[in-house]
């Protein structure tokens, strides 16, 4: 069997909270991530759905290194790349790359389009073939920016376009995985397709991985072959996309996905719906035993005071709950 | 049959704002109606001009700095009011007990050194007659009503003990302390978590049949419009598109444009995962519109009309059926053709 190209084995990520102050303390950690296991292999996208506050963003970053991981591995091509230094990280960066959520503060303004697009090229000191700026056109033609526009800075262009630079940057050295955090949200609806497909659409191109962070399940449900539900830093559930969507076994993905307004008024008035009661408990102060249970419906005195572990329970779908749905 | 008695008409408002580079036409020959108990849901991507036209009806912009035509009447007990043309001062004593308004974000929205309690008993004080106990009682009551638990305790908090769905709850308990006949929601679940999103918008509901409010639901999410609304408004580049009640929105579409939103988002019911169809290109300035119809641009059905109206004339918003408006100037029969067209690519 060959390798996957990405593996995550028990990553986790905390951090200290302190009392502020000039003679601070460490107080006690937020356990932003707390385990997450995943394989990846090429032309595949995984989801990484959950609320806010429920550690998708830190575990996408985590992954790229961009936070120094707690506990855990990240095997990216057979190599653990935990442990190594910024140093040894970099000749690693040029395969894995990041688009990011806001194209609005993800761009420098004083800097060209063609400069921003051009820097990873001379990062990592490598001329492309006819040169940086005939592939910076090249890239920007290919993400549908007019290549004529080489020389403007970030805010002469609409925040779908701005997307489309952050992208071109992302895929300029052909990178093997691409972590998006929520790369859709912030753009307006008839904008969002646009950019939706040209991800596909690379990705059919480059046979590259990607991590999909967001928190809209239907953007997750069209665009992911597998899903992973994440709250309070824990792995709820996880399972192919049709086997989630279709079957969700974890009373959170339940919730979760009866939450999503769906834009069909027939289908929108009389759809059965779980109203959780409450908000999200704070990640400083997480509740004991299964950390869902101060909002499960299910919940019983186990699940207050034992942890549920991960289990699986049909075909690549794991689940963490002592009471699962049938 | 009963007759429909709006309880508030907008009847071609204009709103403009000048700036430096030229005139920005935010919102243009907007008209509509809504009934107390009705909910009409207004949608639109981020510059068509949504929030614009509620703010106007709330009589919130700077009367100096845009230029606002066109009437908007409540129609009070006391007879209809045209909020545009009436005196600055009458307007102020509407606002907050005629109508109400909810934002997107609670945090900016409330004041951080108040508490809960004073915000709320302030925005009471206005339109009753009673001591800070009694207003106090009142608030406890409304805070209790929008379902903050142990709310006799929690009225003495401030709004950073609140999370962003109680927040959001305190503002519609402000929203709704002098029972307004109309309550305009702008983006009111927006910044909120979908599961809190669910419970915040079964409260908006059951708050609009406890007042027999008339509610305007601004937002872009069309899965929340298909949820609440009973009668749509689609706004493009300032101007209403297309109007109709959600059925005719969603099943009907006249527009293409919204015929092209309906189908470019993605559906968490559906599995097939065939691509999106995407709309081509972006909205166009608002100091700069096109002249004919704003939408042509992206509009694939443009050279379909005969003449090359589209280029030259603004299309006015006709009647295509009982109740359903549509602005453009596609004939009927190309419609048709249109919508399978469209739907057909998924």
């Amino acid at each position: 069997m060959t390798q996957p190209l990405l593996k995550l084995e028990g990553l986790k990520k905390h951090f200290p909270t302190s009392t502020g102050g000039v003679f601070s303390k460490v107080k006690g950690t937020v356990k932003a991530v707390d385990g997450i296991d995943l394989e990846i292999n090429a032309g595949q996208t995984i989801g990484l759905v959950g609320e806010s506050g429920c550690g998708k963003t830190t575990a996408g970053r985590t992954i790229l290194k961009l936070y120094e991981p707690t506990e855990g591995k990240i095997i990216f091509e057979g190599e653990d790349l935990a442990p190594l230094s910024a140093k040894k990280m970099k000749p690693y960066r040029s395969q894995m790359q990041m688009i990011f959520q806001d194209p609005f503060a993800s761009l420098n303004p004083r800097h060209t389009v063609g400069s921003l697009i051009a820097a990873p090229f001379q990062i990592q000191g490598i001329t492309p073939e006819g040169g940086i700026v005939e592939e910076v056109q090249r890239l920007m033609k290919r993400v549908g920016l007019n290549p004529e526009h080489i020389n403007r800075y970030p805010h002469e262009f609409s925040g779908g376009q701005r997307q489309r630079i952050g992208v071109a940057r992302a895929i300029a050295l052909k990178p093997k995985l691409i972590v998006a955090d929520e790369p859709v949200s912030a753009l307006d609806v008839s904008i969002q397709a646009q950019v939706v497909n040209l991800l596909e659409d690379l990705q059919d191109e480059f046979n590259m991985a990607y991590i999909f962070v967001a928190h809209d399940l239907s953007v997750v449900q069209h665009i992911s072959d597998r899903v992973i539900v994440m709250y309070l830093g824990k792995v709820m559930e996880e399972a192919d996309k049709v086997d989630l969507f279709s079957h969700p076994r974890h009373p959170y993905t339940k919730a979760l996905l009866s939450a999503v307004p769906v834009p069909d008024p027939k289908i929108g008035r009389t759809r059965e719906r779980i109203i959780l009661k409450g908000d999200l408990p704070s990640p400083v102060n997480p509740p004991s035993g299964c950390v869902f249970n101060t909002r499960c419906w299910k919940a019983q005195d186990r699940c207050r005071t034992e942890v549920p572990q991960l289990m699986q329970i049909g075909t690549n779908h794991r689940i963490a709950c002592h009471f699962p749905e049938d | 049959m009963t007759t429909y008695k709006p309880f508030l008409e907008v009847k071609n408002l204009n709103v403009a704002f000048p700036t430096e580079d030229g005139l920005v036409k935010a919102s243009s020959d907007i008209s509509f109606t809504v009934a107390r108990g009705e909910t009409l849901a207004v949608v639109g991507e981020s510059g068509s001009g949504k929030s614009v036209t509620s703010l106007a009806v709330m009589g919130l912009h700077n009367r100096k700095s845009a230029q606002i035509s066109g009437q908007a009447f409540l129609n009070l007990d006391s007879g209809p009011v045209d909020v545009i043309s009436a005196d600055e001062e009458i307007v102020r004593k509407l606002r907050g007990k005629a109508m109400s308004m909810i934002f997107q974000d609670p945090m900016s929205a409330l004041h951080p050194y108040y508490s809960i309690g004073n915000q709320l008993i302030e925005a009471w004080e206005l339109y009753n007659e009673g001591s800070k106990e009694d207003g106090k009682k009142r608030a406890i009551e409304m805070l209790d009503l929008v379902g903050i638990p142990a709310a006799s305790k929690r009225v003495d908090e401030y709004p950073h003990q609140f999370s962003g769905g109680m927040r959001q709850r305190v503002m519609i308990a402000m929203a709704l302390i002098n029972n307004p006949s109309l309550l305009i929601a702008d983006e009111p679940t927006t910044a909120l978590d979908v599961t809190v999103q669910s419970q915040i918008l079964q409260l908006i509901r059951d708050m609009q049949k406890e007042f027999n409010m008339a509610l305007i639901l601004i937002t872009h999410d069309l899965g929340v419009v298909a949820e609440v609304a009973d009668r749509v408004n689609v706004m493009y580049a300032g101007k209403i598109v297309e109007s109709g009640s959600a059925d005719d929105i969603y099943y009907r579409p006249d527009h293409p444009y919204a015929i092209g939103l309906l189908n470019s988002i993605p559906r968490v019911d559906k599995l097939e995962s065939q691509r999106l169809v995407a709309i081509p290109g972006q909205p166009p300035s608002l100091i700069h519109l096109p002249q004919g119809c704003s939408f042509r641009a992206r509009c694939e059905f443009a050279d379909r009309v005969p003449g090359n109206l589209c280029a030259t004339t603004t299309p006015t918003l006709d009647q295509k059926g009982d109740g359903h408006f549509s602005r453009c100037h596609l004939p009927e029969s190309e419609l048709v053709k249109a919508r399978v067209e469209i739907g057909g690519r998924k």
